[in-house]
């Protein structure tokens, strides 16, 4: 009986390692792909013999690759700022008051955060020639609003409906208006929950791809994904590699420390709007 | 949080009725207008270009031109049923789908319960689980595709060493095994995802419930399918529906992978072809409303077997 458990706790120790290189592998092939220069690139070395950084140095000197993630972060940083500050007091409203016309609302803002994005790509592009915002971050930032307003308005207002009931009843009684309840009362304890809506929020807006190559058309406007996705070598067929490598590793390290710090937290605004609902 | 609700249902009084009717009117007076930026914002952004996609899907739309279009009618449509590289990209896109959330299901079902188990070092293997995640699509794509590479991808590095097969394989270039490599990767990228909704669930089955089994001396596997699955069943149904959604407006993946390849073109990669590549706009959105509807018809399943709360809760 003892040896059998020994071999069941082997089994499961192994499993658990290899659910660890699986998950991790890629990422660390790409670090120690991206510190292969030359040769040593097309050499299978679990660890670069000779570490340079000249893939580093290359993506900011041939591109401009500094202004892509500029771009990434000012369009990611509006979309938040905006989406946050309309869903705060749209999910107060959708969350702790009963009006009519609230279900059908709630209804349709689940549904919009399901539209396939491909589905207002021809009434963006309208929209976006139309306002005459065509190859700049502004198209951008406008359209991905469809993507973040609907989940930070969702995931908010399962939160706000969460928050105690008499915390809002002493403020009415004291006189309060709605606008201070939501800033006075509400918004001091909704920190926590912003933190995290605003960071998943980000993400989407930092990662998005579609809309960022069909609507931005010179480099200088483009995000950090359609860069990454277009860095291209001397030749059609053989793509620079090595700094493909780099360009992945300087954007994944910020959002994989985020994550690794906010944990719990993103864990729990996962679930609070694919699941909790 | 369960605990403080239920206390105020208690102890809060019947609401003096009289002064707070007036209370609440101006409540919900507030709420209205308290929605109604949010709602204007997303009618600018969603609500009028899904029916401007819609509007253009009847009509022979360039992308040159815009204005200058024609009504047609459903000509669109019935090219569209005629069309065998659409028909190529619907299978491809349900082929996706259902591959790879089956494996996603399977495989974060083991991740999960193994996170589920009390083992030192627990935190340690929930944050690599998270990487994956963490990552960009694109980035994602550009990592393994340097990976498939053919001739110096360390997948074939390894594979030929375990003798798991015998030349290179060029993993995203040939048509038999393209689509696998995209689920590959999808499945790398989202299993994750559907660990941490599981996780969720597992962690709600209450405790007791193995140590009485084990003392029974029932099999782990027994408890595991007689026990945990049917209590964790609605959760998991809800993950499934939400990441085969997902999974049917897939873009990212076989467009970086594979560019507009025939052999992984999903249903949303066609339309956006049509749509931009060939500036044909009417032909393109009929492709894309299309879609719309499909992903319609799994948002209501979606809707209907999540039993998604709308109430307040307290109220």
């Amino acid at each position: 009986m003892g040896a059998r458990r020994a071999i069941g706790r082997i089994l499961f120790y192994l499993l658990v390692a290899l659910i660890i290189v699986y998950t991790v592998f890629p990422f660390y092939w790409a670090i120690v792909s991206s510190l292969k220069e030359g040769s040593a690139l097309y050499r299978v070395d679990l660890f670069p013999p000779h570490p340079a950084w000249g893939n580093y140095v290359g993506i900011f000197q041939q591109q401009n690759f500094a202004r892509n993630i500029l771009n990434s972060v000012i369009v990611a940083g509006a979309v938040v700022a905006v989406s946050l500050l309309l869903s705060v007091t749209a999910s107060y409203a959708l969350g702790r008051v009963e009006f009519r016309g609230r279900t059908a609302l709630l209804l349709t803002i689940l549904a919009v955060s399901m539209f396939p994005q491909v589905a207002v790509l021809s009434g963006m592009f309208e929209l976006v020639s139309w306002l005459g915002i065509y190859d700049t971050i502004w198209s951008l930032i406008l359209s991905y609003l469809i993507l973040t307003l609907p989940f930070t308005t969702w995931v908010l207002t399962t939160f706000m409906r969460d928050l105690p009931k008499e915390l809002e009843e002493a403020a009415l009684v004291d006189g309060a208006r709605p606008w201070t309840i939501i800033t006075r009362v509400f918004l001091p304890l909704l920190w926590p929950a912003l933190a995290t809506t605003g960071l998943l929020a980000f993400i989407t807006a930092w990662n998005e791809f579609m809309f960022a190559i069909t609507f931005t058309l010179s480099n200088e406007k483009r995000t950090v994904p359609v860069a990454i996705a277009l860095i291209s070598g001397a030749s059609h067929f053989e793509l620079p590699w090595g700094r493909v490598m780099a360009a992945s590793v300087i954007v994944t390290i910020p959002l994989v420390v985020l994550v690794l710090v906010f944990q719990r937290r993103i864990v729990s605004g996962l679930t609070a709007g694919a699941v909790k609902g | 949080m369960e605990a403080v609700r239920q206390r105020s249902e208690a102890e809060s009084p019947a609401a003096a009725p009289a002064e707070l009717t007036e209370l609440t009117r101006q409540r919900r007076r507030s709420a209205r207008i308290f929605v109604l930026p949010m709602l204007a914002v997303l009618a600018v952004v969603a609500g009028w270009p899904l029916l401007r996609t819609i509007f253009f899907s009847f009509t022979d739309a360039n992308l040159g031109s815009l204005e200058g279009y024609k009504l047609i009618g459903l000509d669109n449509f019935q090219a569209l049923a005629a069309d065998g590289d659409w028909w190529n990209a619907v299978f491809n896109t349900v082929r996706f789908a259902i591959t790879s959330v089956i494996i996603e299901t399977v495989l974060g079902m083991i991740i999960a319960l193994t996170l589920n188990a009390h083992i030192p070092g627990r935190g340690m293997l929930r944050a690599a689980v998270l990487i994956p995640w963490a990552i960009p699509t694109v980035v994602s794509a550009q990592m393994w595709n340097w990976m498939y590479n053919d001739l110096y991808g360390v997948l074939n590095h390894i594979f030929l060493g375990l003798g798991l097969i015998h030349q290179p394989l060029a993993w995203t270039a040939n048509p038999h095994l393209a689509l696998t490599a995209v689920v590959l990767v999808d499945v790398w990228k989202t299993t994750p995802f559907m660990t941490l909704l599981i996780l969720a669930a597992l962690q709600l089955v209450p405790l007791e419930i193995y140590e009485a089994a084990r003392i029974d001396g029932i099999s782990p596997l027994k408890v595991f399918w007689r026990v945990t699955l049917p209590l964790i069943r609605p959760a998991l149904m809800v993950a499934i529906i939400f990441r085969t959604l997902d999974a049917l407006r897939i873009f990212d993946l076989p467009f970086i992978l594979t560019g507009n390849s025939k052999a992984t073109a999903s249903m949303a990669v066609y339309a956006r072809q049509q749509l931009i590549d060939f500036q044909d706009v009417g032909y393109g959105s009929a492709a894309s409303t299309f879609l719309f509807l499909v992903v319609a018809v799994f948002t209501v399943i979606y809707i209907t077997a999540g039993r998604v709360r709308f109430g307040t809760g307290d109220r």
